[in-house]
């Protein structure tokens, strides 16, 4: 009965995911399995005869796993939630059609990551960064980081791999792990961002002293009275060289030898991305050439960052979904020269966060030195507007258009011909956009492309 | 006029855009010709003489690092409230303002008694839009909360709004946030005054000791987004 329920189940993954058609389908048989037989899961995956390895954090988990999948396939037949559905139902989805696979590599969303642990009890866990994201949906900071800290426990004989660069990721792997940082400080910040998360010791609360800030709170910190530190890093990112929009490089430094990676994905926070993908590589005792020959032609997970033609224009999308992960948006953005017409799209859906104060706490400021003209879209347009006023741009070059399609149309109409227009939308919104780009032929819906 | 503005605990407390108010008020200050002088008071320093104090919120991590330094700190900000200082406090820095805090484990942080009422952390958090009915003046507050405090007014303290949708102060009494004179507290961000400009305003004109309100702003993009945020509250507010 059970193994009819599976197959069934198993059969359907296609067809229902097809006739869902909007994409969001993807995860229906998988959603069905967990609610009738949440045991199936494990079984499913104890089937896998190589295991499975998690990746989890905040910002860059998607195309973290991405990487990994690029660098993993010629060694492994996959089973990835590549589309993105990081919740328990779309891990069940992703091995219900898992036929034939060795590993599964799953991308779990930082909330279902005990859960999702327990059940696939994976081989490796890569645990890259926690920021502050959606309080309303989350909960604060140090909950998930206790709930992640129970779920490492209660794992004894999983293969850690965790980001050192983090004060409380850094901590969950303390004696057991393979830790990652960066370690190039001529690409520091001066001070920590407004956003920063984790600026207070672990151990006594006091503020942790930084020799490099890198993105949000990573970086080489040290506590100044207990002396709680970074811990030593196994796997480095050194040399870093960020070539505006057009790409970035880094060498990967690796127990097992040195290599030159090239990526077409720019700034530190992709760097970071593909140095975690890295580490738990080599944590797999995979050489780093192989690594860098993986990335070098890898292209960013659908609307992370993805430059698309639309007839004699382009347009460049940029997620932006908490204050860490749009900071670095924004920067990356500004390095390359900022953008004189951007269209910035804010939703609060339950996948976007329906607290919307989190914009308040981006740094957009520097966008507003070259840009002449916002088109404030989504749901919360005007919300959006409000913050780029008060952060002293004139309501005048601000114009509020909640309609996404539109937005979208008034957006390249101010776009001149040869040119890029810059769009920066939440989750929800990214969705959305894609789907309008989509309906006029210009790029495959997600769940089409890979 | 300069007024001047004693932010508490930015480093800290600062966690739902508390940024957002402050520019809200610098900005609209600065459209009537006033400037805001915001200085920062930490752990350790002295309370500033100043016209208006905020303290934001944080988590619970950070509220612990920093109650016991405002308690050192009550009496002084206690006499600048006597003296006409106004006091605008949001969700953790509410909870301070009252007389305690006890957390879910029964630890009890201390406040400093400006406002009258305490709070007990509960199991389930109270998340999602607001909108308040401010009959005192004739208005109305739209915003988000996100808090696991139930708030409890003593008898006869003055709530600074009723609850139209959403929580409130403990989810029952259907009454949110406290004022006293000057002194307001809410657990509403959002952050609360970009899209509650009357509000703002009210402090201001409070800090700088006016009769007369500050002249109107054209705040046509404020009432869009106050509407959808109400609206929001309207369709999703006070639900588990």
């Amino acid at each position: 009965m059970r193994l009819a329920l599976e197959k069934a189940l198993a059969r359907s993954v296609g067809s229902v995911s097809r006739l869902a058609g909007r994409g969001g389908g993807t995860t229906i048989p998988g959603k069905l399995l967990w609610k009738l037989d949440p045991a199936a899961i494990d079984r499913l995956a104890a089937r896998l005869p190589k295991g499975s390895v998690l990746v989890s954090a905040t910002n860059g988990k998607t195309t973290t796993a991405a990487m990994a999948a690029a660098i993993l396939r010629p060694e492994y037949r996959l089973a990835h939630n590549s589309s993105g559905a990081n919740l328990v139902s779309g891990v069940a989805s992703t091995l219900l059609r898992a036929d034939g696979a060795e590993l599964g590599l799953f991308e779990v969303d930082e909330g279902a990551l005990p859960e999702v642990a327990l059940r696939v009890k994976p081989r490796a866990l890569l645990l890259s960064n926690l920021f502050r994201d959606q309080l309303d949906r989350y909960g604060e900071l140090e909950l998930v980081a206790a709930r992640w800290r129970a779920a490492v426990e209660s794992l004894p004989h999983a293969q850690l791999v965790v980001n050192g660069d983090d004060p409380q990721v850094g901590d969950l792997g303390r004696g057991r792990a393979l830790v990652f940082g960066v370690d190039d400080p001529s690409h520091a910040r001066t001070s920590l961002q407004h956003a920063a998360d984790s600026k207070y010791c672990l151990r006594c609360g006091t503020p942790y002293e930084y020799a490099a800030a890198y993105v949000g709170h990573l970086g080489d910190y040290r506590c100044p009275n207990c002396g709680h530190a970074r811990p030593p890093l196994d796997v480095r990112a050194t040399d870093i060289e960020l070539r505006g929009l057009e790409g970035s490089a880094f060498t990967l430094r690796t127990p097992n030898g040195d290599a030159r990676v090239e990526l077409t994905l720019p700034g530190l926070y992709n760097v970071y991305n593909a140095l975690a993908a890295g580490a738990l590589s080599t944590a797999l005792d995979i050489a780093p050439s192989s690594v860098a020959t993986a990335l070098r032609g890898f292209a960013a997970a659908f609307g992370r960052f993805e430059r698309i033609a639309i007839g004699d224009r382009g347009l460049l999308m940029l997620l932006i979904k908490n204050p860490a992960g749009a900071n670095e948006a924004v920067r990356t953005l500004v390095d390359a020269g900022a953008p004189k017409v951007a269209v910035i799209a804010l939703n609060d859906d339950i996948a976007d966060g329906r607290d919307v104060s989190w914009i308040w706490d981006v740094d957009f400021e520097p966008l507003l030195d070259g840009l002449e003209t916002l088109v404030a879209t989504g749901s919360r347009a005007a919300e959006l507007a409000l913050r780029f006023a008060y952060a002293g741009m004139p309501r005048e070059r601000i114009e509020v258009i909640p309609s996404l399609e539109r937005a979208l149309d008034r957006g390249l109409a101010l776009t001149p011909a040869g040119g890029e227009l810059t769009v920066l939308p939440t989750y929800t919104a990214m969705l959305a956009l894609r789907r309008v780009v989509a309906s006029r032929g210009h790029v495959q819906n997600y769940w089409e492309a890979a | 006029m300069r007024i001047r503005v004693g932010h508490l605990y930015p480093d800290y407390l600062s966690i739902y855009a508390d940024r957002g108010n402050i520019a809200v008020l610098a900005r609209r200050a600065a459209a009537r010709g006033h400037e805001l002088d915001v200085q920062a008071i930490g752990i350790g320093d002295a309370v500033p003489d100043v016209d208006l104090f905020y303290i934001g919120g944080g988590q619970d991590r950070e509220q612990e690092l920093v109650a016991h330094d405002l308690a050192a700190k009550a009496e002084p900000l206690r006499e600048a409230a006597a003296d006409g200082a106004a006091f605008l406090a949001v969700c953790g820095g509410y909870q301070l303002l009252g007389r305690s805090y006890r957390d879910v484990a029964g630890v009890e942080l201390p406040g400093i008694g400006l406002l009258p009422l305490e709070t007990i952390a509960g199991t389930r958090r109270m998340i999602g839009d607001v909108l308040l009915d401010c009959d005192w003046a004739g208005q109305t507050l739209a915003g988000f909360e996100n808090h696991a405090g139930r708030t409890l007014l003593d008898p006869g303290a003055e709530p600074l709004g009723r609850v139209l949708s959403g929580f409130g102060n403990d989810g029952a009494s259907g009454y949110e946030g406290c004022r006293s004179g000057r002194v307001y507290g809410t657990y509403l961000h959002g952050p609360l005054l970009p899209r509650n400009p009357w509000f703002a305003d009210r402090l201001l004109q409070e800090a700088l000791g006016l009769d007369e309100p500050l002249d109107v702003l054209d705040d046509g993009l404020e009432r869009e987004a106050h509407a959808v945020s109400s609206a929001r509250a309207r369709a999703r507010g006070g639900r588990h």
